[in-house]
């Protein structure tokens, strides 16, 4: 058995149906499924790019979309200057080009759908996907489960999802939105100007006025460190906290 | 299917053979884990050998530096799609494990444990015959702590989620019972020349 729908599909093609460029450095894809699927906040789908010489390029990517959207799922890619795959993205891919694909894949790192105990999200950059995909899927069942997002980012324009998650904090009491902003001073009060370290983890704790009993946590191995470590000395116990880093 | 635009890097080269399909070659070492690092002290540092609920035989850090050891140099890779070629491990084989302990062959498949509660199955078949390890040191140093250190086990010829990190105990079992990934939609076996990624592949 398994702790989510991680049952694996086959591979499909879906169309580009819109790109957006979020921030300098990342491109959101929606990607109309042929064969739509229901997914689990979290999850993610593995790409399949496919040359004319039969090389085949095959990457992770989380979902970035609530899973009660619809048949279009959203995909965020940051541009990694050597890399293979987010080139193509970021540089050639265009609407109406088809993309294969499988999923909704993993399951590990999946929104407790029908837990009302506080959670703690912390991303870096790009890694706010499957927690922006747990955002938006508690908003659109109208969750109430005390949450906070810390999320770092090297400048206010990095910041994926800003307007919507600003307004979100506005509109949802029991949401709450820390910036790390590493090479800005911060704005708002309840930002930070600085890198991740443990005391910025126990004021989000504080912050939540509860012990959270689901901590997600996604970005680079080294950020991934830290936050998992600041949780563990702010008391909390390693099997609540789930990680995902970045790989090559 | 060929996708519009798309060439690849195709940089491998003469390398090509020695990569698996859907996977690309990295220069650095990525970190995939599911949790928190454990900080695993070699003072306090234990593995064990069992058959089921049996425990056969505890080896402390010490005790385990005493067995042979063997160098292995060995292409991994990573059901992410990566793959890192002349990995250069040292540590124990498992055959030399099950030599010290009186044991040869109680059933066909293993399950390996670790620290943080993470477990992955390997066939014996697999372990066995010099293809796996406990690994103790990388590249000529002791094992970092969020690469498995100070022990994990390496299983190159499989997906690498089979080397569990922060490794303390193998332990015999009379059916292949699946571990943490295979528990959540990974490959009961894991075979990259088979891409054999998720469940059904």
């Amino acid at each position: 058995m398994t702790e989510g729908g991680a049952r694996p599909a086959s591979w499909q093609t879906c169309t580009i149906a819109r790109i957006i460029q979020q921030t300098p450095s990342i491109k959101s894809f929606f990607l109309r499924l042929n064969e739509p699927f229901v997914h689990v906040a979290g999850q993610h789908v593995d790409v399949r790019l496919t040359a004319p010489d039969g090389y085949v390029a095959l990457r992770s990517y989380s979902i970035a979309s609530s899973p009660s959207a619809s048949n279009v799922i959203e995909l965020a890619i940051e541009r990694l200057p050597d890399g293979e795959v987010s080139p193509f993205f970021h540089d050639f891919a265009a609407v109406g080009d088809e993309i294969e694909l499988r999923g909704p894949l993993g399951g590990h790192f999946l929104w407790p759908e029908r837990s009302t105990a506080p959670v703690l999200l912390i991303g870096a950059g790009s890694g706010v996907v499957p927690l922006m995909a747990m955002i938006r899927q508690r908003r659109d069942l109208a969750q109430t489960a005390p949450t906070a997002l810390l999320l770092s980012s090297r400048t206010r324009r990095d910041v994926l999802f800003a307007d919507e998650l600003l307004s979100l904090e506005t509109a949802d009491p029991t949401f709450k939105l820390a910036l790390a902003i590493t090479r800005e001073a911060p704005v708002r009060a309840c930002d930070f100007g600085r890198r991740i370290d443990n005391a910025m983890v126990a004021e989000l704790i504080a912050r939540l006025r509860h012990m959270p009993a689901h901590v997600f946590i996604c970005g680079s191995n080294p950020f991934v460190e830290i936050a998992a470590d600041g949780a563990l000395m702010a008391g909390l116990d390693a099997a609540v906290i789930k990680t995902e880093r970045y790989g090559g | 299917m060929v996708t519009r635009g798309f060439t690849g890097r195709n940089s491998a080269g003469d390398q090509l053979d020695r990569i698996p399909p859907g996977q690309h070659l990295v220069e650095h070492f990525p970190v995939l884990t599911a949790g928190p690092t454990p900080r695993v002290e070699t003072a306090d540092w234990k593995f064990t050998l069992k058959i089921g609920p049996r425990t056969i035989k505890v080896w402390n850090w010490n005790e385990f530096n005493a067995l042979p050891k063997t160098k292995m140099t060995r292409d991994i890779h990573c059901v992410t799609s990566w793959s890192k070629l002349n990995t250069a491990w040292e540590g124990v084989i498992v055959d030399d494990i099950l030599a010290d302990a009186g044991i040869e062959r109680p059933s066909d498949f293993v399950l390996a444990h670790s620290y943080d509660g993470y477990s992955t199955n390997v066939p014996l078949a697999d372990l066995a015959s010099g293809k796996a390890m406990v690994a103790l040191n990388y590249e000529g140093q002791p094992l970092a702590r969020d690469h498995g250190g100070p022990a994990r086990l390496l299983v190159p010829h499989l997906y690498f989620w089979k080397s569990a990190k922060w490794l303390n105990a193998l332990q015999f079992t009379e059916r292949d019972e699946a571990g943490f990934w295979e528990l959540r939609g990974y490959h009961i076996y894991g075979d990259p020349w088979r891409e054999q990624r998720y469940t059904d592949d």
